[in-house]
């Protein structure tokens, strides 16, 4: 009896609250259409049609979970009623569903790995990557096998150990050998990760240079949002900068009384020749950005008032890659990958891997930043030879002499 | 002899006690009642996750449909959304605003101090907080630094948008975007207030635990709960005055013209007069605070899955020593690996190769607790309350989160994947769900002892299944974006050919990130309902040990009536073989127990020991139970 009545009061309760709502949304409903429909000429009523119809759907959903609440009350209450145990055995159907995630789970872990895993960057295409990417598999494949392993555990217990009224826990406060193993084992694991990890860095940012295969050196400006890319020239060097020299015609600031930065060239992309090594040299003018290439596992922050700097080699051309991939548009790309104001999710520029002959054609056709404008403002004589100012370079004369031999060889 | 002085006084306050009259603003606003500040800071966080959420929403269905209009975004957000579209700005801010919120509002005031608030008095046994003033404005500042939050919605630049790190000098020179401006100077303050806030918070909680423990219970009697409070409010004590230290200096460098963060800055051709600063600095600074920081918001929550754990697997606690060393090794360590944030930020390389192995040796303590969990589960008699799922939930989201720790704090694994959506996954899991589930936890866990009334466990069912669904359905699927070199905080995935594959990823995310966001409204409703309607809650409705539940249902100031109850062992004595029942709250002393007392419960005291042998030679028989 009391049973009845407790249905119908708070059903009625129930009840209420929502017609109330069912009655203030539509409502509102009224009211949004006809002020959208009074103010501006833009046709709105439709859309607060759908903001409404998916509040109905929800409000819908609110009503039927409602029901089925009450409904396992009903059931549990009538139960009891009549005397017998408790209606629904929570902790079985929990348990059951821990079970059921966990088998759930564990295929939806093999579809990722399977499809997502199968959109990923292809191999790196240079030398350090491809540590970085062993690395990564090894590191991988440890991860899974705990992570499959303690959830089977995890959910497993929750399944097995479910609660029993006929049965009491384990006391089972401590055990030092088995923390010591689990303390142990862990440590030993990361220890040849920690080691693998640092090696690998060491490897990274700490080069040794061969003399006979001197890098390429690149010098890359960040600025809201874009990128500008400076190559040496023909003396091998990138010249100076200094923030306090940029004009709207010199907009990195190059300083054009260090001779190094007479020869230096402008690229809309970055051209590099596959399997000599680049030294990339990273440099901010406003806020800082982050020079992310990962084709190549590289990125670095590009920070203003400071210089960064990242040395890899490619060791796949483009052409190689597009095959490699079956993906004939395929091009490698450097991008930003820190904050760094609106335009920062489009804030990329393309990279081209090629033979070292197409490179040298190439960066023949490149212009100098120094211009005829940038003489005057730098009291250069105007229009002198190209070739001039670097050949008046005073030291690496000989070493750059030589190269620009082949230079102008290849020009003609 | 500190504590019996504490109590004579207390039992005199008490007395003194009848005669004040409560008014409703010294009850319910300006209260100084720990209890009272506890519900404050929950309900108060509770309101910052809902706000920050609907955050989270919004810039989630940008990035799933980039190229339609939405107008009902138009209608709340005005210009910031012209014509239905949010704009790139206000994207980056409402990214910002939904980390720092999460973070600091909801993740460390709304955890720590809801729950240190309420659990370190209860549970150590002691009338209130060391000051019940400062507990006060503890609140009140957090509050103020909420509302001055919020207030930058409501100016024309927007809210801060350079990121939750506000990196300079994105964040610093006011011309680099509109969220530099006002919404910027806003931020700053309101963070300030926050870390004043959470200091004295922290101090109070230190200083209780540390003297105003009750008769018998010593460090190692107190529940995990309490060393997980303990150990972070060291940390913040320790961490958040050098966050001050830094946004001092960034309020000299935007206001005032100094160069600490900035140097040989150019926008466009406006060159700036700042030289000599560097903004890896900042980085410095933000990071020793920022990486502690995320153990502040993780060890409450792990300290609230011990207790809840073991209370429902019928079970001690696996490794009570090992659990505490962990913290302990937690805390130390969590000092020492900061710069695992700045791998790739120009830092010297030397210095990352240090870091690494700090950052990869903070994973053994944490796996040690990873175990001990499992095995305090093995073998128990597990109930499954709405808190327990969340406990068992918060211990999957740490198993999975943590262990892509190990990628990214791998310096040269972090190179390719940092500032990427594997961050994102790993964080969001790690920290933000294993903590938020940890809340959830010790909300479920602790209502009764908050509101006297208990929640609706079956709508705490389906809220725990739908978010923990959904919660895996949104951030699983966010490693793999990372893995193919997808960076974090882009407006729209429009502008790259490769990552146009990952846009149908985009809106299944988003959709799950709907449904977690709705079944919150199953706990919503189930809160506020419960705290006027709720079944009123027994004296100790989970049948735990702890002190907080001998403590009477009604709230009373000063907790108990009386004396404060005396603690005679530790709080893991569930399912002690030889005792009728399975548990023995914490102050029933071995002489009412000698059926269950085991040799190493007296520490090595002769005396008692002896008691214990001549007891059981003269009740052979209980031994065979």
């Amino acid at each position: 009896m009391s049973l009845r009545k407790f249905i119908t009061s708070k059903t009625t309760a129930a009840l209420a609250v929502l017609l109330t709502v069912f009655a203030n949304t539509s409502a509102f409903a009224q009211e949004a259409a006809a002020s959208a429909a009074a103010a501006p000429k833009v046709d709105m009523g439709e859309v607060y049609k759908s903001v409404i119809f998916y509040t109905l759907i929800f409000l819908a959903v609110c009503v039927f979970i409602a029901i089925i609440g009450k409904a396992i009350k009903v059931y549990e209450l009538s139960r009891e009623a009549q005397g017998k145990p408790i209606g629904i055995n929570w902790n079985g159907v929990h348990a059951s569903l821990f079970a059921l995630f966990l088998v759930l789970g564990l295929y939806g872990v093999y579809w990722e790995y399977t499809v997502h895993g199968s959109m990923l960057l292809p191999d790196a295409a240079s030398e350090h990557g491809k540590k970085i990417d062993e690395m990564f598999n090894l590191t991988l494949i440890i991860t899974t096998i705990v992570f499959i392993a303690t959830h089977i555990l995890l959910f497993g217990f929750a399944y097995i150990y479910k609660y029993s009224a006929k049965r009491k826990a384990y006391y089972y406060p401590h055990n030092n050998t088995i923390e010591k193993i689990w303390t142990i084992v862990p440590a030993l694991v990361l220890t040849v990760l920690v080691l693998m990890g640092f090696l690998t860095w060491r490897s990274i940012f700490f080069k040794v240079e061969d003399p006979n295969n001197k890098p390429l050196q690149i010098e890359v400006t960040s600025e809201q949002f874009k990128w500008s890319i400076r190559y040496p020239g023909a003396d091998g060097i990138v010249g100076k900068k200094n923030y306090k020299l940029t004009t709207a015609s010199n907009t990195l600031g190059i300083d054009f009384k260090d001779l190094n930065s007479r020869d230096d060239e402008m690229a809309d992309e970055m051209v590099i020749p596959v399997g000599k090594p680049v030294k990339l040299i990273l440099n901010s003018k406003d806020v800082i950005h982050s020079f992310y290439m990962p084709h190549f596992r590289v990125q670095l922050n590009t920070v203003p008032g400071m210089q960064t700097i990242f040395e890899f080699t490619p060791t796949k051309t483009t052409r190689q890659m597009q095959e490699e991939t079956n993906d004939p548009n395929f091009k490698f790309l450097f991008y930003c990958a820190k904050i760094c104001g609106s335009g920062h999710y489009n804030m990329q520029k393309d990279v081209r891997v090629v033979s070292e002959a197409e490179y040298k054609t190439w960066i023949a056709e490149q212009k100098t930043y120094l211009n005829d404008d940038l003489r005057k403002q730098f009291n250069l004589p105007v229009a002198p030879a190209p070739a001039k100012p670097a050949a008046e370079g005073d030291s690496s004369a000989t070493d750059s002499a030589a190269v620009k031999g082949n230079q102008m060889a290849l020009n003609k | 002899m500190s504590t019996i002085a504490l109590h004579d006084e207390h039992n005199h306050d008490h007395a003194d006690h009848g005669h004040h009259k409560e008014t409703l603003i010294s009850k319910y606003i300006f209260s100084m009642d720990h209890k009272m500040i506890a519900k404050q800071f929950l309900i108060t966080g509770i309101i910052m996750a809902v706000i920050a959420m609907g955050l989270s929403i919004l810039f989630r269905i940008q990035l799933a449909w980039p190229d339609q209009n939405f107008p009902f975004l138009e209608t709340f957000l005005g210009k910031w959304a012209e014509g239905g579209r949010i704009k790139p700005d206000f994207y980056l801010a409402l990214v910002t605003i939904h980390g720092t919120i999460m973070v600091f509002f909801v993740l460390t005031a709304g955890l720590s101090g809801t729950f240190s608030n309420l659990l370190i008095p209860l549970q150590i046994g002691a009338r209130d907080m060391a000051s019940p003033f400062l507990n006060m404005l503890s609140y009140w500042f957090f509050f103020m630094a909420c509302v001055i939050m919020m207030s930058s919605f409501f100016i024309q630049t927007g809210p801060a948008s350079g990121g939750w790190t506000v990196y300079p000098p994105l964040s610093v020179v006011a011309k680099a975007m509109p969220g530099s401006g006002m919404g910027m100077t806003l931020w700053l303050i309101s963070m300030v207030l926050f870390v004043a806030s959470s200091l004295m918070g922290g101090i109070n909680y230190v200083s209780t635990i540390l003297n105003m423990r009750t008769k018998g219970m010593d460090l190692w009697k107190m529940p995990l709960t309490i060393w997980a409070f303990f150990l972070t409010a060291i940390l913040g004590i320790l961490s958040f005055p050098v966050l001050v230290a830094g946004v001092v200096l960034m309020v000299f460098d935007r206001s005032f013209g100094t160069s600490f963060y900035l140097s040989d800055i150019v926008l466009g051709t406006d060159i700036l007069p700042n030289e000599g600063g560097s903004p890896i600095l900042w980085q410095h600074l933000f990071w020793f605070l920022g990486h502690p920081e995320v153990y502040i918001v993780i060890m409450p929550a792990l300290g609230i899955s011990s207790e809840v754990i073991s209370v429902n697997s019928r079970k001690p606690i696996f490794g009570y020593h090992a659990m505490v060393y962990s913290l302990i090794g937690i805390t130390v360590l969590s000092f020492i690996v900061w710069g695992h944030h700045m791998f790739v930020t120009g830092m010297n390389p030397l210095l990352g190769g240090v870091f690494m192995i700090t950052t990869l040796i903070i994973a053994v303590p944490s796996a040690v607790k990873t175990f001990n969990y499992l095995a305090t589960l093995w073998r128990g008699n597990i109930r499954f309350t709405p808190a327990m799922l969340f406990a068992i939930g918060l211990v999957s989201f740490f198993i999975s989160g943590g262990l892509t720790g190990i990628f990214l704090g791998n310096a040269s694994l972090d190179i390719n994947l940092h500032d990427t959506y594997f961050v994102v996954a790993h964080f969001h899991l790690v920290m933000g769900s294993a903590a938020i589930f940890g809340m959830l936890a010790g909300v479920y866990h602790w209502f009764p002892r908050m509101f006297g009334r208990m929640m609706n466990a079956k709508l705490g069912y389906l809220h725990f299944w739908l978010t923990f669904i959904a919660a895996y359905l949104v951030f699983f699927p966010l490693h793999f974006l990372g893995l193919d070199g997808v960076p974090r905080r882009y407006y729209a995935f429009t502008e790259f050919e490769f990552m146009k594959k990952w846009l149908t990823v985009n809106v299944f995310v988003t959709w799950a990130a709907i449904m977690a966001a709705l079944a919150q409204v199953a706990f919503l409703f189930n809160f506020f309902y419960s705290i006027f309607k709720g079944k009123k809650a027994p004296q100790n409705p989970w049948e735990s040990n702890t002190l907080e539940w001998t403590a009477p249902v009604e709230h009373i100031h000063g907790n108990w009536p009386g004396e404060i109850p005396t603690v005679y062992r530790w709080p893991y004595d569930y399912s002690k073989p030889g005792h009728d029942v399975d548990f023995i709250p914490q102050t029933v002393p071995f002489s009412q127990t000698m059926s269950s007392n085991l040799p190493h419960d007296f520490e090595g005291n002769a005396e008692a020991e002896k008691i214990q042998q001549d007891w059981e030679l003269a009740n052979p028989v209980k031994e065979n139970n």
